[in-house]
């Protein structure tokens, strides 16, 4: 009970804290801007396992941190072959794959008004369906292994990849392009010179989308069937058997590839895209 | 409308390549069959067989909506169109729980959308986590939920909903924060001027012009929900719903039945867009923001 207590009393200093800071006059520093969600991060871990400890919940409900963590610790080399096998084989494979062939499509199909007036719509059609549905498919086509993930996350990523690589070479006006052509610049060179620089928030803006969709088709394609490693095979697996904070040690590795994959994305997207409104401070 | 040509070209397109494509991808099973029966094929007759097989690798599209009609308007004329094996059983049990799922997911996104846009602690507490967290793969938490419920008695449609809740309650909370943030300096300020007060400026200027924000979101999480109702749909081993129908038509190789619950599927998900679609076009029609 004491815990109960005590942990509820740290989330009210913690609240109280941060409306403090909020409110203080150093609210707009960066340091007050970073620590403000870290001290709640921490908050919620920290009622989290003075709540799972005081009141006694089962392991097979809800593990407490400290008990995912020691998980964690101890089978790093186990998450480690999940990593490989769901995140790099499967999602990266399938992630690069089909953002490519989206991107070659778009710029193919960029010269046919015709075929952009009626690919568009399809493709945001399509973007909308709940593609995960295809992993049966597929799986069945292509394997248990990682190939048959890999084409999971590539019919996944295609479709959003396509349409915002389509709008992002529209994203042109009419005073550049005829600047182009006073200039004679050939097709191809006002595709490398003007559009595809100019396409790039809106192609960046699908990569970062598909980084995430890339992990969903990856994880959910091994419920269907896997060799026996995955990350979704483990999370299935350990659910059977109630290893609770397996399957929590497995989400905080999807957590943490998830951000980290996003933030590659945007920090290569800072780089290249950094003439843009956006991205300035 | 000039559109319509084009996209029914690309459609015919999809639909000649399919056919194309399930010609080759069944003829190895048409030709070990023959060699089994010690006959030959002509290549009119394996066009012909595999177009018609019982498990096919790829079903040809006549297949695939014979097989969606066969397991909807066919058993409803049979008047069994709530039997078990109509589709349209399961693809309520899906619906109903995507819908319940989108209410809850809604309703709080929105409440925790106000909180971040009224409180500046929140905001800069929470708001960094509900964006980094659209990053992370929530879907791989589903079985997890379905069978901790499960273990507590919780059964049948309520985890599914919490799944499609979860899914569809970031994109509600980042899109209501974005809308309810969007009038302009000058606009508060005018409202400071009639000397406004917060509930006021919230119900006449705050929420009406987080409307388009609203539906835009709106229409990202109850495709998310619906995602989410068929994930949730495959641990608790295929008992019913549009998911549970994919599972089992791959454990037996059903191949047909996985094709047709997955237009079912998309078509649901097209359904549900579009009346989100023409609630938003109606609603902003009403308010004046027709764009």
């Amino acid at each position: 009970m004491t815990l109960v207590i005590l942990s509820l009393a740290f989330w009210l200093a913690a609240y109280l804290f941060n409306n403090w800071l909020a409110k203080s006059r150093w609210s707009g520093s960066r340091a007050v801007r970073l620590a403000v969600p870290a001290i709640f991060g921490v908050t919620v871990i920290v009622v989290w396992e003075g709540l799972v400890r005081g009141l006694n919940v089962p392991m097979v409900i809800l593990p407490a941190p400290s008990a995912i963590a020691t998980r964690f610790a101890a089978s790093l080399d186990l998450l480690w072959i999940d990593f490989v096998q769901t995140v790099v084989k499967g999602a990266l494979t399938g992630y690069l794959i089909g953002t490519g062939a989206a991107f070659v499509t778009a710029v193919l199909i960029d010269r046919s008004l015709f075929l952009k007036r009626g690919l568009l719509p399809v493709g945001n059609f399509i973007a909308a369906l709940p593609i995960v549905g295809t992993a049966p498919i597929l799986v069945m086509w292509f394997g248990f292994d990682w190939q048959s993930k890999a084409a999971v996350v590539v019919a996944m990523v295609f479709f959003p990849m396509l349409v915002n690589t389509v709008q992002g070479l529209a994203d042109t006006g009419k005073m550049q392009r005829d600047l182009m052509a006073t200039w004679s610049a050939s097709y191809w060179q006002t595709l490398f010179k003007l559009r595809l620089p100019a396409a790039m928030p809106a192609v960046f803006n699908g990569l970062k989308i598909a980084t995430t969709l890339a992990l969903i088709g990856a994880i959910v394609a091994e419920f269907f069937g896997s060799p026996i490693k995955g990350m979704g095979f483990r999370i299935s697996t350990a659910v059977g058997t109630l290893g609770l904070d397996m399957v929590w040690a497995e989400i905080t590795v999807a957590a943490l590839a998830g951000s980290a994959f996003y933030g590659a994305v945007a920090m290569v997207e800072r780089a290249v895209t950094f003439w843009h409104p956006s991205q300035r401070n | 409308m000039k559109s319509v040509l084009p996209i029914l070209t690309v459609v015919v397109a999809i639909v000649l390549i399919w056919y194309a494509a399930a010609i080759p991808m069944n003829a190895q099973w048409a030709r070990d069959q023959a060699a089994r029966a010690d006959t030959t094929l002509t290549t009119s007759e394996l066009i012909a067989d595999t177009l018609s097989q019982d498990r096919p690798r790829l079903p040809a599209p006549h297949q695939v909506v014979v097989e969606l009609w066969n397991s909807t308007g066919d058993m409803v004329l049979a008047g069994r169109g709530l039997s078990n094996r109509s589709l349209i059983l399961h693809a309520w049990y899906t619906l109903s729980a995507t819908l319940l799922g989108f209410a809850i997911g809604t309703a709080a996104g929105i409440l925790l959308a106000v909180g971040i846009v009224y409180n500046r602690a929140m905001d800069m507490a929470v708001m960094p986590w509900a964006i980094a967290s659209q990053t992370i793969p929530i879907l791989a938490i589903a079985p997890m939920i379905i069978v901790v419920l499960n273990s507590v008695g919780v059964q049948g449609l309520v985890p599914k909903a919490i799944i499609s809740a979860y899914l569809s309650f970031f994109p509600v909370v980042v899109g209501m924060v974005k809308g309810l943030r969007s009038p302009n300096a000058s606009q508060l300020d005018l409202l400071q001027t009639y000397n406004a007060s917060r509930n006021n400026s919230f119900w006449k200027l705050r929420l009406p012009s987080s409307m388009p924000y609203f539906f835009t979101a709106l229409k990202i999480g109850i495709a998310a929900a619906l995602v989410g109702a068929i994930v949730g749909e495959l641990p608790t081993g295929a008992v019913r719903g549009l998911g549970a129908r994919m599972l089992s038509g791959s454990y037996y190789g059903q191949t047909i039945q996985i094709w047709s619950a997955l237009f079912a599927a998309a078509l649901l998900a097209a359904a549900l867009v579009g009346i989100v679609g023409l609630i938003e076009r109606l609603m902003l029609r009403r308010m004046g923001m027709e764009q």
